[in-house]
C-alpha cells in the first residue's frame, strides 16, 4: 500500500479535483436520478426543505419504463420521439461533418484572405447559444421574418416554420446545422494541416488524380479526428436541448427525447421528475448502446481508441 | 533552469502544398465565391440582430424589412441605464462566473488530463471513459438531485454553486483535449525538467503549461462559452432575486415579459455577445492547432 502511494500519489493529487467534482456533482446525482426512475416522484410528494415537508413519494418499480416504453401520447409517444430524434441527429450530424469537411478542405488552400475567412466561419460558435436561437426565431417568423420576406421576393411559397408541422423540424435542424458546422470545420481543417505533405507529393508523382488523392490520402488522414469528432457530435446532438427549446418552444412536431425529458421536468402543471429521469436512463441506455457499437465498429477497421 | 520553455516549437507550422499560382483563374473564382457565400451565410443572422438593435421596436415588425428604419442608439442606452432591468448587474455577475468557470475548470482540467497523459495509474481507463459517460446523460435531468446536493453543501443560490456545475459541463471535454494536447508535448521536456531539479509539479507548471498554450486557449473558450451562453442551471440554481441573476437569464425574462420588444431583446443580446466574441476573437489563432491535436490524439 505504502510503494503504491509512493508510486502514483501525485498522479492521483492531480486526478482528485475533477474526480471529487465528477463525483459529487454527476455520479451522485446520477444515481440518484436513477432511483427517481422506480419511483413516482413529483413536485407535490418531493422533500421540500422551504416548507419544512418531509418526502412522500412511492417506490412504484418498473412502472414509469413501462409507461414510457408502451409508446403512449401522454408519457411523449416514446417510439415516434425516438424516432424523430434519429433524424435529427444524423441530418444535423450529415451536415455538420460535409459542409465541415468542405469548408476546412477549402480553407486549407492557399487563398488571400483567409484568416478573415476563417474568423467569419467560426462566428457562429462564439455567439452564445441563446441568442443565436433569438436571431433565428426572429429571422424565422412568418410574417416579418427576412427568410420568408426573400422566399415571397423570389416567387417561392413561404411556409410558417415554427407551426406545427414538420417545418418545425426542418428549421430547427437548419439552426442547429449553423451552429455546429465551426467546431467540426476547425477539427477537421487541424486534422488536414497534420497529414504530412510528402503524402500529397508522393501521390501526384504517382500521377493520382485530385479525387484519388482526396480518396486515398485526405480521408485515411482524418480518420482519427473524424472518428472522434463524429462520435462526440452525436452524443451531442442526440442531447442537445437548448436550440430545440428556445426556437420552437413545447411543439410536438420538433419534440426529441431530451426536449420532452424537459417539458416534463418544467412546463407540465405537476413536475413530474419520475418520468423524466425515466427519459434520462433511456438516453443514457440508447447512447451507450450506440458508442459501444460505434467503437466496436471502428475496433474492426483496425482502429485502436 | 538551461531550458527555455518558450523558445520550443511544439506544432510544426502546417506545410503549404498548393501555390497559389497553381491554380486557374477559374477555380480561384470559384474557391472565393463558395467561401464568400459561407461567410455570408455565417454571419448574417448575428449581423441582422445588429440591424434590428438599431431600430425601434414598431418598425423591427414591419412585413417589408428594411436595413434601417428611424435607426439610432436609443435601444442600447435605454437597456444600459436599466430600465429593461438591471442590465449592468446580470452583466457583473455573468462576468464572474464564466470566468471562474473558465480559470476554476480549466485548471483542474489541465491537472488531470497532464496526469492522464503523462503517468500510467490504476484507473485511468476508467477515468477517460467516465468523461465520455458523463456527455451522455442529459444534463437537465440531474437539476433536481444537484439542487438537494448544492442544498447540502450551503451553496445554493451561489454564484460558487453555479461555477461548479458548469465545470462538470466543461470539464470532461477540456480534459479530454488537454489530455491530447499535453502528448504532442515531448516528454524529454518533462525529463530535463526533472534533470534540473524540479517536482512533478513543477514540471507541469513551469514547462508544460508555457507550452500549452493553444490548447489552454481553446479549453478556455470552451469553458468561457460554457458558462457564459447557459440558461437551464442559472435560472434553477440562482436566487431569484432580480441582482443575482446572470444574463442569459435575465434575457429569459426579458423575452417572457416584453415578447414585443423586438428592438430592444435585439440590443440586449449584442451587447451579451461582444464579451463572447472579444474571448473568441483572443484565443482564434490557436484554435486549429489547439482542437486537431487534441482531437486527433482522443
Amino acid at each position: 500500500m505504502r510503494r503504491f502511494l509512493d508510486r502514483y500519489w501525485y498522479a492521483y493529487a492531480m486526478v482528485l479535483p475533477v474526480v471529487v467534482v465528477i463525483a459529487v456533482l454527476v455520479l451522485y446525482p446520477l444515481a440518484q436520478g436513477v432511483f427517481f426512475t422506480f419511483t413516482n416522484i413529483n413536485e407535490g410528494n418531493i422533500a421540500n426543505p422551504v416548507l419544512d415537508r418531509p418526502a412522500s413519494y412511492d417506490v412504484v418499480g418498473f412502472k414509469n419504463y413501462l409507461s414510457v416504453l408502451s409508446g403512449g401520447e401522454s408519457y411523449g409517444a416514446f417510439w415516434d420521439t425516438l424516432v424523430r430524434t434519429l433524424i435529427w441527429t444524423f441530418s444535423c450530424v450529415f451536415f455538420h461533418y460535409t459542409i465541415g469537411l468542405g469548408l476546412a478542405l477549402l480553407l486549407n488552400r492557399q487563398v488571400r484572405g483567409r484568416t478573415i475567412y476563417r474568423v467569419l466561419l467560426i462566428l457562429p460558435w462564439a455567439v452564445p447559444a441563446f441568442i443565436s436561437a433569438f436571431a433565428w426565431k426572429y429571422m424565422f417568423n412568418a410574417q416579418y421574418g427576412i427568410i420568408n420576406q426573400v422566399l415571397r421576393a423570389v416567387g417561392l411559397p413561404d411556409p410558417v416554420w415554427l407551426g406545427q408541422s414538420n417545418w418545425a423540424l426542418v428549421s430547427v435542424i437548419i439552426v442547429n446545422v449553423w451552429l455546429g458546422v465551426p467546431f467540426m470545420m476547425v477539427a477537421l481543417l487541424g486534422g488536414l494541416q497534420s497529414i504530412p505533405g510528402d503524402l500529397y507529393e508522393a501521390a501526384e508523382m504517382d500521377g493520382a488524380t485530385p479525387w484519388q488523392r482526396f480518396r486515398h490520402v485526405t480521408l485515411p488522414g482524418l480518420r482519427s479526428v473524424s472518428s472522434t469528432v463524429v462520435l462526440l457530435g452525436i452524443i451531442w446532438t442526440f442531447n442537445m436541448f437548448a436550440v430545440i427549446y428556445l426556437i420552437a418552444g413545447p411543439n410536438p412536431n420538433s419534440r426529441i427525447l431530451v426536449t420532452y425529458a424537459f417539458e416534463r421536468f418544467f412546463s407540465s402543471a405537476s413536475r413530474d421528475y419520475a418520468i423524466a429521469s425515466t427519459y434520462g436512463v433511456l438516453i443514457l441506455s440508447v447512447l451507450l448502446v450506440f458508442a459501444t457499437v460505434y467503437r466496436r465498429a471502428l475496433r474492426k477497421q483496425g482502429e485502436v481508441w | 533552469m538551461t531550458l527555455d520553455a518558450s523558445s520550443l516549437q511544439v506544432v510544426k507550422a502546417p506545410e503549404r502544398r498548393l501555390r497559389r499560382a497553381d491554380r486557374s483563374r477559374g477555380a480561384s473564382v470559384l474557391l472565393h465565391s463558395a467561401l464568400v457565400v459561407a461567410s455570408i451565410i455565417a454571419v448574417f443572422p448575428v449581423f441582422w440582430v445588429f440591424v434590428t438593435s438599431l431600430k425601434p421596436d414598431a418598425r423591427a415588425v414591419e412585413p417589408t424589412p428594411t436595413l434601417f428604419n428611424q435607426s439610432s442608439l436609443d435601444n442600447y442606452t435605454r437597456v444600459l441605464a436599466g430600465e429593461k432591468g438591471d442590465f449592468l448587474a446580470w452583466f457583473g455577475n455573468s462576468v464572474v462566473i464564466a470566468l471562474m468557470t473558465t480559470v476554476i475548470g480549466v485548471f483542474i482540467s489541465a491537472t488531470a488530463g497532464y496526469a492522464a497523459s503523462r503517468f500510467r495509474f490504476p484507473g485511468k481507463r476508467g477515468l477517460m471513459m467516465s468523461f465520455l459517460l458523463v456527455q451522455m446523460f442529459p444534463f437537465a435531468v440531474l437539476i433536481v438531485p444537484l439542487y438537494n446536493i448544492l442544498l447540502a453543501l450551503g451553496l445554493n443560490g451561489t454564484s460558487i454553486g453555479l461555477v461548479l456545475v458548469y465545470c462538470t459541463t466543461a470539464v470532461p471535454f477540456c480534459t479530454y483535449m488537454l489530455k491530447g494536447y499535453f502528448d504532442t508535448v515531448p516528454a524529454d521536456i518533462d525529463e530535463a525538467g526533472r534533470v534540473d531539479g524540479l517536482s512533478p509539479f513543477g514540471v507541469f507548471w513551469r514547462l508544460i503549461l508555457p507550452l500549452a498554450k493553444p490548447g489552454l486557449a481553446v479549453t478556455s473558450f470552451y469553458a468561457f462559452l460554457t458558462a457564459w451562453g447557459e440558461v437551464a442551471f442559472a435560472s434553477a440554481f440562482l436566487s431569484a432575486a432580480d441582482e443575482s441573476k446572470t444574463l442569459a437569464v435575465g434575457l429569459q425574462v426579458f423575452v417572457q415579459q416584453n415578447r414585443t420588444e423586438w428592438g430592444h431583446l435585439a440590443a440586449a443580446s449584442i451587447l451579451v455577445a461582444i464579451p463572447a466574441i472579444i474571448v473568441f476573437y483572443l484565443v482564434q489563432r490557436f484554435l486549429v492547432t489547439g482542437l486537431a491535436s487534441g482531437a486527433v490524439k482522443g
